[in-house]
C-alpha cells in the first residue's frame, strides 16, 4: 500500500519492449516516491529511459512488472479507458512541442480536457478563463496558436494542464523548444504553481532548468542514479531580474 | 463530451477542409440523387401504365381466340376463328357474374373527309363497348342495338381521327368514307391518351361490329371478346364461367387444350407493372452502386484525416479522451459527411427528376420511400464506411500518436 501524502509511488517498475527480436530493457527497476507539493525534476542523457518513466507516470503506458500508486490509486493494471479517465482526473501534461490544437483559440485549448468530463458549458469557460488568466494570459483567449509565441505557447499548456485540479503536473522537456529568457518565463510559472501546493514533476537533459526544481533525480540505463534535493535553489524571478529585458519576443510577436 | 460539442468539433473539422468535404460528399450527392431520381423514373413509369390499363376499364375480362393446332404444328393466339357472335350472346346471357360484353373485331382502312384522308384502325363493336371501357363521348352520341342488328353504316370516331380529318369542324353528322364505304358520323370519343404499349388509343374508329363483319371484311367470327365482370370479387367466377360455357359451346373434349384464352385486366396490368419493377429496381441498383462508391470516398478520406490528425488525437488521447470517444468524433464527422450529402442529394434528386419529367416528358413520382430509403441508405454508407477509419483512430497508441510527425 502507498504511504500517506505520497502522489506518486513507483515500487521495482520494469518496462521491456519487444522490438523484432530485440528486448530493449528500457526500465529496469525503478522505485520513486513523489510527495504531495514537490517539485521534482528528471535527469538523464536519451536513452535512460527517462521518457519511458514518465510515460509510465503519466499513465500513458503501463509497466512491464511493478506497482504503481497514483494518489493512492493502483493504475498498475488498468485498461486503456481507465487509464483514459485517470489521466482526464489527475494528470496534466505539458509536452515540449507545445501539443496545442491548431486552428483552436486558446481559450478552446484550455477548455478540452472538461470536454471528456461531465461539465457544463458555463463552469467550462470560467475555469478555463480562470486557468488562462493564472498563466497570464487572460486577455488572449480568443488568440490561435500560430497568433502566440512559443512561450505564451507553452503557458497555454500550462493552463490546459491546470484546468482539471491535477494531482500532478507532468512536463516532459516544457523548455526544449524555448530559447532562455522564455524558458526561464516557463519555469517561473511551475514555481508559482508549485508554491500554492500544485505537486509538478519534470523531464530535462538542462542541468540549469533542473535547478529551479527542489529534487533531481537522474536516470542511466533504465535505473535511477541519483536522487538529491538541490542545494542552492534558483529562482526564476530573480533571474529574469538579471537577464536584459529590452528585447521581448514575445510581446513583439504577438503585437 | 456531449453529443452537441462533438457535433460542433466535427462540423469545425469539416469545415476547416471546405473543398474536401464537399468533393468527399458529392459521391454521396450524386449517389442519393441517382437513386431517388432513377427510381421516380421507374415509379413513374409504373404509375402511369396502371393508370393507362385502368383505362381500359375496370373489372375487364378478355377472351382470346386460342391456337390452332393442325398435325403438331401450333398456330399463334388468333389465328383461329372460332368465335362468334353466338358465344358473345351467350356470354352476355348466360354467365351470371358477367355484366356486360363486347365483340372487337378489328381492321385496318383509310378514311376519307373532303380534302383529307387518314390511315386508323376501325373497330366493330356493340353499345356496351363504351361501358366496359368507360368511355364517355365528348360530342354527338353513341350507335345503338339497333344499328349493330341492321349492320348500319354508322360510326363514331376517336379525337385523334377527329383531329386529322375535320381540322376544326364538327364531325357529327357528317358523313365519311370508310374503305370507300359511306359512313355517318354520330359521336365523337373523348380522348383517352396513350395505352400501355405506347398506342394513341384515340386512333380509332367503331363502327357496329356487323357492319364491320358483314360489309368491310367479309367475314361472320370475332376477333376478341371484351367482358365486365359485375365486380372486382367476381372477376374469377366470370373467367370460370365464361372458360365452362365457351369449352361447352366449342366442343372441347375434357382432355384437349381450350382454343381461346381469358385475360383478365388484372393480369395484363400486373405482368407490365411487373416489368417496370424490374426496371425501377434495375436503375435503383445501378444508381445505388455509385453511392457505394461514394462511401468508399468517405472512408478513402476519412483514413487521410485520421493520418493528418494522428498528433490531434494523441493529444486528446493524452488529456483523457478515451478510444470511444475518439471513435465517436471521427464516426460523427463521416455521419455529418454522408447526412449532408444525403440531404442535398434529395434535393439534387428531386429536382433532376422534375428537370426530367419536365425536359423529356417522362412522367416521374417522387415517393417519399424512396426518399427516405436513400436518405437512410446514404446515413448507413457513412457509419459503415465511416467505421474504419473511426475505429483506427481509437486504437492508437496516445505515445505512439502524440510523437507522430
Amino acid at each position: 500500500m502507498p504511504r500517506d501524502g505520497a502522489i506518486i509511488e513507483i515500487n521495482h517498475v520494469i518496462k521491456t519492449y519487444v522490438m523484432g527480436d530485440v528486448e530493449v530493457h528500457a526500465l529496469r527497476g525503478v522505485s520513486l516516491s513523489v510527495d504531495r507539493g514537490e517539485f521534482v525534476a528528471i535527469m538523464g542523457a536519451s536513452g535512460s529511459g527517462k521518457s519511458t518513466f514518465m510515460n509510465i507516470a503519466g499513465c500513458l503506458d503501463v509497466p512491464t512488472k511493478g506497482d504503481y500508486f497514483l494518489d493512492g490509486v493502483s493504475v498498475a493494471g488498468l485498461d486503456r479507458d481507465k487509464l483514459a479517465r485517470i489521466r482526464n482526473e489527475k494528470i496534466g501534461f505539458v509536452f515540449q512541442g507545445f501539443n496545442l490544437l491548431s486552428r483552436t483559440s486558446a481559450l478552446e485549448n484550455v477548455e478540452l480536457p472538461m470536454f471528456y468530463r461531465s461539465v457544463s458549458n458555463k463552469t467550462r469557460k470560467e475555469k478555463a478563463m480562470e486557468a488562462l488568466r493564472i498563466v497570464g494570459l487572460g486577455d488572449r483567449y480568443e488568440h490561435m496558436p500560430n497568433q502566440l509565441s512559443g512561450g505564451q505557447q507553452q503557458r497555454v499548456a500550462i493552463a490546459r494542464a491546470l484546468v482539471n485540479d491535477p494531482s500532478i503536473i507532468l512536463a516532459d522537456e516544457p523548455t526544449g523548444n524555448l530559447d532562455s529568457r522564455t524558458s526561464v518565463e516557463v519555469m517561473e510559472i511551475f514555481q508559482q504553481l508549485n508554491e500554492k501546493g500544485i505537486t509538478v514533476m519534470l523531464v530535462t537533459h538542462e542541468s540549469d532548468i533542473a535547478e529551479y526544481a527542489k529534487r533531481n533525480v537522474v536516470f542511466k540505463d533504465g535505473r535511477v542514479k541519483k536522487d538529491f534535493a538541490v542545494a542552492n535553489r534558483r529562482v526564476a524571478k530573480e533571474q529574469l531580474e538579471l537577464m536584459p529585458v529590452s528585447v521581448d519576443d514575445d510581446e513583439e510577436q504577438a503585437a | 463530451m456531449n453529443v452537441l460539442n462533438i457535433l460542433k468539433v466535427s462540423m469545425r473539422s469539416l469545415g476547416r477542409n471546405k473543398l474536401r468535404s464537399f468533393l468527399t460528399m458529392l459521391g454521396i450527392i450524386i449517389g442519393v440523387g441517382a437513386v431517388i431520381a432513377m427510381m421516380a423514373v421507374g415509379e413513374g413509369a409504373e404509375f402511369s401504365i396502371k393508370q393507362q390499363i385502368a383505362s381500359l376499364g375496370t373489372n375487364v375480362l378478355l377472351i382470346f381466340p386460342g391456337s390452332l393446332n393442325q398435325g403438331g404444328v401450333r398456330t399463334g393466339t388468333g389465328s383461329v376463328t372460332t368465335m362468334n357472335a353466338d358465344d358473345l350472346t351467350a356470354i352476355q346471357t348466360q354467365c351470371p357474374s358477367v355484366q356486360m360484353a363486347a365483340p372487337v373485331i378489328g381492321t385496318g382502312g383509310q378514311l376519307i373527309y373532303g380534302q383529307q384522308n387518314w390511315g386508323t384502325r376501325i373497330t366493330g363493336s356493340n353499345p356496351e363497348y363504351f361501358d366496359i371501357r368507360s368511355w364517355p363521348l365528348s360530342n354527338g352520341q353513341y350507335f345503338t342495338e339497333a344499328d349493330v342488328r341492321s349492320a348500319t353504316k354508322v360510326c363514331v370516331l376517336g379525337q385523334t381521327v377527329v383531329d386529322n380529318l375535320f381540322k376544326g369542324s364538327d364531325p357529327v353528322g357528317t358523313v365519311i368514307r370508310v374503305k370507300s364505304m359511306p359512313f355517318k358520323v354520330v359521336g365523337v370519343l373523348s380522348p383517352k391518351g396513350q395505352s400501355a404499349q405506347g398506342q394513341d388509343q384515340d386512333d380509332i374508329v367503331v363502327a357496329p361490329y356487323t357492319t364491320v363483319q358483314k360489309k368491310m371484311m367479309g367475314v361472320t367470327y370475332l376477333g376478341i371478346i371484351m367482358a365486365s365482370a359485375v365486380s372486382e370479387a367476381a372477376m374469377d367466377d366470370a373467367q370460370n364461367q365464361i372458360t365452362q360455357l365457351i369449352r361447352v359451346r366449342h366442343k372441347i373434349q375434357p382432355w384437349e387444350d381450350n382454343d381461346f384464352t381469358v385475360r383478365s385486366q388484372t393480369e395484363i396490368a400486373n405482368a407490365a407493372s411487373a416489368t417496370t419493377k424490374v426496371l425501377t429496381i434495375l436503375l435503383a441498383s445501378i444508381a445505388s452502386i455509385s453511392l457505394l462508391v461514394g462511401g468508399i470516398g468517405i472512408m478513402n478520406i476519412m483514413l487521410v484525416s485520421v493520418t493528418e490528425r494522428t498528433r490531434e488525437i494523441g493529444i486528446r488521447m493524452s488529456i483523457g479522451a478515451r478510444g470511444r470517444d475518439i471513435l465517436f468524433q471521427f464516426l460523427v464527422e463521416a455521419f455529418v459527411l454522408s447526412m449532408a450529402g444525403g440531404l442535398i442529394g434529395v434535393i439534387l434528386g428531386v429536382g433532376s427528376s422534375n428537370l426530367i419529367s419536365k425536359l423529356a416528358g417522362w412522367p416521374t413520382l417522387v415517393a417519399p420511400t424512396a426518399v427516405g430509403l436513400a436518405f437512410l441508405f446514404a446515413a448507413a454508407v457513412g457509419i459503415f464506411f465511416g467505421f474504419y477509419p473511426a475505429r483506427k483512430a481509437a486504437m492508437l497508441n496516445p505515445i505512439d500518436a502524440l510523437r507522430y510527425e
